[in-house]
Order: C-alpha cells, then structure tokens, then sequence
C-alpha cells in the first residue's frame, strides 16, 4: 500500500468533526422548526386567553325588588297576556330609584337605568311564571349589569379604563356599588346557558354549541358507515383497472376541493331541488357529509390496507368467508385507524364556516335548536357574527367563544391520539 | 343495541325531512343588508321576548343578495322581510312583480352615517367631500384644463391642500361588495367629482362615463381595503394613528374612547349632526315586506308594530341607542300610518 495515501481510517476521522457538527445542524433545524411553531401557537394562546378570559365572568349588581301588583299592573296572576304585558322594567327602575335616592333630574334616572341590563325585566317575568305565589312579595335578587359598566368594571384596575359611553356620575355609581359589595364579578353563567343576543351581556353560545351538536351528528351518522362501505369494497373486492383508478383519482382530488363549492353544491341540490328549508342542521350536516366523506373513505383504506394479509390467508384458510373475514377480522382490526380517521374529519367539520354560509346558516338565531329540523348556527359561525358585532363586550366574548371552540377541538384530537395509542395494533 | 340507535336515529332524521315538507313555517325569516342587521337583530330578539312568537331569523346577505333572495316567489321557501341600506332599484322591483311578488310594503326606518375616522393618539382631520375625492380617486382632473386627467399623484395629504396634515395618506375602507362602500362612493367621490364644472357637465352628457372617472378608487396602495369588518378597521386605527378608515357610525358611537370622526365639509359627524342632515354623508335604511306572507306566516303585522313603535325607531328609542339614527318627526309619522294601513309600494 503507498504510504502516502491517507488509509481509509484516517480520513474517516478527519472528517468525523465536520459531519459530526452537520449532524447538529440538521437536527438544530428541526427543533428550531418545532420551536417556531409552539411559539406562534404560544402567541395565538395567550393573545386569545388574554382577551377571553373576561367573557367567562360577568358583573351582577344587587337589587331589592317589590314584586307588587300595583306597580306590575297586574290583577289577575293567572292571566297570561297580563303576565307577558306587565310593567317589569317599571319596578327594576323604581328599585335602582330606592337604591340611590339622591338621584332626582329625568336625565340622571336615565343614566341609572342603564346601569342595569334590561334582561332584568326579563328575569322577573320568568321568576313570576314559575311561582306566582311572589307576587306581592320582596325579592332579593343579583340582576346582570349592562355590558357597558361590565366593560368598565372589568377594566377599571387597567392602565385606560374603558369609559366610552360612561358619564362620571354613572362611573361614580359604579365605584360606589363595587366598594360596598352590591356589585360583584360572577362565573358568567348566561354564556353557556342561553342562545345569541344582541346584548353582549345576553348573549351566549348554547344555540351554536347544540347546532354545531346537532350538524356533527347528522355527518357522523352519514359519513361514517358511506365511508367505511366505500374503503371495503375498494379495498377489498374493487378490480384494478382503469375504472377504479379513476374513483381512487377522483376522491383524492374531492379532499382537496374548497370547501365552499361543497356549499354552493348543498345549495343547488338540497335547498333549491329538494325544497329543503334553509338554515337547519340537517341541510348543514348533508354538506360537511360530502365534504369529510373523501377524508374519512382515504383514512380507512389506509387502516384496511396496514391489516396484514396472513390474517385474511388464515381466515379464508379456516372456512370463512370474504364477508366474514372483512366482518370479524379485518375491520375490528382496522377500527381504530378508521376511528382516528372520522375524528379528524369531524374536527374539520366542527371548524368549518364557508360551506355553511351559502346555506343560510350564518344568521342570527336566537332560539335554542330542539332538533336537526329548528334553524340553528354553529360554534364557528358565532365567533364570526360577533367579531362583526360593535359593541365593544363582544370582543372578550368572541374570543371566549373560540376558547371554548379550541378546548372542542384540542378534547377531540386528543381522543384521536388516545385511540390510537389504546388500540392500535403493531405487527 | 348500537344497531338498533343508529337506525332510530337515521328514522327520525327521514321522518323529519317528511313532517317539514309539509308544514309551515312558524317564525319570521329576514334577509338584507348588513347594515340594517345590527339593528333588525335588536328589534327581533324583542319582539320574541316580549311576545309569543318564535324569534325571527335573521341573515345578513348584503342588500342586492336579499332582494334577490326576496324576489324569488310567494311562498314558505322564500324569505317574508329584506332589509336595505338602499332604496329597491326599479328593475329589482321588476324583477319582484315578475316573480309574482306583487304587494309589497316598504319601510324607511332610519338613517345612518358613514364616517372617515382616526385613532385619537392623531390629530381630527377636517375635509371637504372634494378633498377626499381628490386623495382617493384613481385619476384626477388637471388644474385649469378641462377634460384632461392624470393618475392621481397625492402621497401626503398636504400636498392636496396645505391645510391638511402633513401625513401619508393611507386610508381603509370596505371592499366593493359592501353596501358602506357603495354609499361611500356616490356620497363622497361623487359630489367630490362634481365640484369640478366640466365632470358636473359630463354626468349630464355620458353618465357611464362620469361614473367611470368618479367612482374609480386608486388602487396603489393608499387605499386599503380592509374586508367588511368594521371591527378590524377600528382595530387596525388603533394600531396605526396615521391612518384613517371608513365605516359605519355605529362603531365610531361604541368605539368614541378609541376613535375620533373627521369633519367632513366642515361638519363633525354626531348623532345630532347626522338626525338633522348636516352631516354630509348619510345614507337611508329601509325594509321590505312581502304582504301575501302576512296570511301564512305568523307575527309579521306585530314585528311591524314593534318595530314601528316609539320605543323602537322612536328619537329615544332602542334603536338609537344602538347608533341608528332616527328619522324626524313627521317622517316617522308618515311612514309610520303607511306601514299601519299596509300601503303597497309603487315605484
């Protein structure tokens, strides 16, 4: 061997250093890459919570009520159209009057009686309703503050209070009502509790949440098992010729389509041929079907695919037939990635907006939805109608709605993983 | 048993589709501007409080997409009410009569104002309507020869006039789907366009031409569409006191500690100001109703009344608390009696 030759050896060791430092390098990028994203994710959280967190509380202010007939005008407590016309608003104002009885110019009442949200008077007609044993009597009850001085107290300690449409005396009330404890910030039941509102401190998300509800269940209980037909048959028994091919093509080609085109499809087909009624979960879960179908037939023929043939050949090998093997082997056994598979889907639905604008589900509904057929708005869809909305109170609430939308989604995947982790078969 | 749910359920779901085919509709379906939604909504969620109706709902699909909606034909599928920033066009109303939508009861409700705002860290601007057509037009008149343009050269807004800030000029507004931006437009660009004599003379002479030097907005980059959300414009004032924005007066009125309006022509835009038609650039709110519903569909005669009712569109009424702004006395006496007595519109 000519001795001036570097042996093998020795030029692996010179080199050594410098592959050694690439091999840091490569895998710098990968953290950093990693890094980059958790830290966009760490801004979009905090920036999200430190607007949100405002909307799960909210300021109730106590007052002493008269329930009394005179000042209700009501005669008869069993007449219902007495009970619905009844002066409510009259005995919340007459009890902010006893409240602050210096309180004597018209324009300075008026004031006062904006420190009060006027679902008080709402509160009372239902408080009546249920026992009309209380008439007459004198309640002591926490009515809702008006989204305006909720606005204020929550940011009162702040740098800039918000004082926008506040006057001083209607500040110095506040202050006056805070320090004596009449006025005190609660879990802000009402979010969860109630459907849209135009007033921010009545507004909730149980319309959205039970229409989301609603629509994801129409699309599971379609796309799951139409999924699931189609990726068997595919799979299993579908020829490889040109015909399939082009299936296989086409339904690839349909996970990558926009979703708003499946909109203006629910649109032609179940709302102006079928004469569906516009804005209801059924027409909206029909949509997100076709849209998550072509994600939940790709996931499962990859879960059919991964179930190893010796186990269909020993099967088949023991008597039983290709309907039994698919049945009895090959889809338990592939169940979890097909599971995974329609729970991404359904996330993806849940997240969804554009397709559900051309069918009218981007309205303002108040009523909560009882069924498929009531018409309703979804999570999404509510985030968007309140990002719009001017009054200030709605942006801690859109942003306590996403909160409450990435909690759903972040419990959805996380089962996703979970499944996966529980019941995945190696081989 | 998992069998025997999802059929229950797959059962359920078909006899729904059967019920709903058949029976009526029991609550109020409303179409229209996204800017009269603000303040439809508020009358609606009411009026299902306070009565035993179902609540009306209500869908904001930009006045042209609800008339259209409306249009259709008589009958459960279609919608009973459309709002409209604008007055019904003649052809729209052509369109309805064809379709058999014959009786039709419209409805001026208020009014509202567009207003060009700052963030209050920067200075208020004051402007007339010819300097902002000259700040946002794509191409400008030249000074002292008639029927010549050039593409419009202002980057400052003192080189417009010496008068005006000293600034970039740099201004968001709606894209040309909005409603604001269309009032905007023939509000604004116009009558600044017509201050001068011989585009005044042009509109009388080529119509389409005025319009196509009149109502085009510069597209280099100081005028920045901004989408249709209010709220992000006002955001985005608040980040960046140089620049200003067009919107609704609604959010100046919910956003004054953040915001403040120019005076446009010398004018401040105020609900005072805008009630008593100073304010220049104000537009008319309206709603459509479609009278053959009012047998089949309940509640429509007593979501008019509520909405028609002084403590509603009234000067101190709800609606005014929410930034409409109110139409005066006799007016709302006039329109009010018509929509009683359910007099049909003529175009």
């Amino acid at each position: 061997m000519n001795s001036n030759k570097p042996s093998t050896i020795d030029l692996v060791n010179r080199n050594l250093q410098k592959r050694y430092r690439a091999e840091k390098r490569f895998q710098i990028f990968g953290i950093a890459s990693i890094g980059f994203g958790l830290l966009c994710l760490l801004v979009l959280f905090t920036d999200i919570v430190s607007k949100g967190a405002g909307a799960f509380t909210s300021h109730y202010i106590q007052l002493t009520v008269n329930l009394d007939p005179d000042d209700l005008d009501i005669t008869d407590i069993t007449d219902e159209s007495q009970l619905a016309l009844a002066d409510y608003q009259g005995v919340v104002r007459k009890a902010l009057r006893d409240k602050f009885p210096d309180v004597k110019k018209r324009g300075d009442r008026r004031k006062l009686y904006g420190l009060v949200s006027n679902s008080a008077g709402f509160r009372l007609q239902e408080i009546l309703k249920n026992d009309p044993e209380k008439l007459g009597e004198q309640l002591t009850l926490w009515v809702l503050a008006d989204d305006d001085i909720d606005t204020y107290a929550k940011s009162k300690n702040d740098a800039e209070p918000f004082t926008g449409r506040l006057n001083d005396k209607q500040i110095g009330w506040v202050n006056t009502l805070l320090d004596s404890g009449e006025m005190q910030s609660r879990f802000n039941r009402v979010l969860f509790t109630s459907g849209d509102s135009r007033e921010p401190e009545m507004a909730g998300i149980r319309g959205a949440l039970l229409g989301s509800l609603y629509t994801l269940l129409v699309t599971l209980v379609l796309s799951f098992p139409i999924g699931v037909a189609a990726a068997v048959y595919l799979e299993e028994y579908a020829p490889k010729n040109k015909f399939t091919d082009f299936i296989e093509v086409n339904i690839n080609n349909l996970a990558a389509v926009p979703s708003i085109i499946y909109g203006l499809l629910g649109l032609a087909i179940f709302i102006n041929f079928f004469g569906m009624p516009r804005s209801i979960p059924l027409v909206g879960g029909l949509v997100l079907t076709l849209m998550t179908l072509p994600t939940i037939i790709i996931s499962s023929r990859a879960a059919i695919k991964s179930v190893p043939p010796s186990i269909r050949q020993a099967a088949l090998g023991l008597g039983a037939s290709k309907m039994q093997v698919i049945l009895h082997h090959v889809l338990p056994l592939a169940m979890p990635g097909m599971l995974t598979g329609a729970i991404i889907g359904m996330a993806q639905a849940l997240g969804e907006t554009a397709p559900l604008l051309m069918i009218g589900m981007v309205a303002f509904i108040v009523d909560i939805p009882q069924s498929i057929m009531d018409p309703a708005t979804v999570l999404p869809v509510q985030i968007y109608l309140w990002s719009d909305s001017p009054e200030r109170a709605f942006t801690e609430r859109t942003s306590g709605a996403i909160i409450v939308l990435l909690a759903f989604l972040i419990l959805m995947n996380t089962i996703a993983v979970l499944l996966r982790r529980r019941l995945e078969r190696r081989w | 048993m998992r069998k025997s749910i999802l059929a229950a359920i797959l059962a359920a779901s078909c006899a729904g589709i059967v019920n709903t085919a058949n029976a009526a509709r029991d609550y109020i379906e409303i179409v229209g501007s996204s800017t009269v939604y603000p303040f439809s909504t508020v009358v609606a969620e009411r009026f299902g409080r306070s009565t035993n109706f179902k609540t009306p709902k209500i869908e904001a699909t930009g006045s042209g997409g609800g008339i259209k909606l409306f249009c259709q034909g008589v009958g459960v599928g279609f919608p009973d009410i459309t709002n409209a920033s604008r007055r019904m066009k003649e052809s729209e109303f052509k369109q309805c009569m064809g379709n058999g939508v014959t009786d039709i009861v419209e409805v001026l409700i208020g009014y509202d104002g567009i207003v060009l705002g700052n963030s209050i860290k920067g200075g208020a601007l004051n402007v007339s309507r010819k300097h902002l057509f000259l700040a946002l037009a794509k191409q400008i008149p030249v000074e002292g020869s008639p029927g010549e343009l050039k593409d419009n050269p202002y980057q400052k807004w003192s080189d417009i006039d010496a008068s005006l800030p000293n600034t970039k000029i740099e201004v968001l507004g709606p894209p040309p789907t909005s409603g604001t931006r269309d009032a905007f437009v023939e509000l604004v660009m116009e009558s600044g366009c017509k201050s001068f004599d011989w585009l005044a003379k042009l509109k009388k002479e080529n119509k389409n031409q005025f319009k196509a030097l009149c109502h085009t907005i510069r597209e280099d980059g100081v005028f920045i569409e901004a989408g249709e959300n209010d709220n992000l414009i006002v955001q985005k004032l608040d980040a960046n006191p140089n620049a200003y924005g067009i919107f609704g007066f609604s959010f100046l009125d919910q956003n004054a500690d953040k915001i403040q309006g120019s005076l446009v022509d010398g004018s401040e835009p105020t609900f005072d100001a805008i009630a008593d038609g100073d304010y220049p650039v104000s537009r008319p709110l309206y709603f459509y109703v479609k009278k053959e519903h009012i047998k089949f569909i309940p509640g429509i005669k007593e979501y008019l009344a509520e909405f028609t009712s002084n403590k509603a569109w009234g000067e101190e009424g709800y609606l005014a608390e929410k930034g409409m702004i109110p139409l005066p006395d006799d007016q709302r006496k006039a329109v009010g009696s018509d929509v009683k007595q359910l007099n049909n519109l003529v175009l």
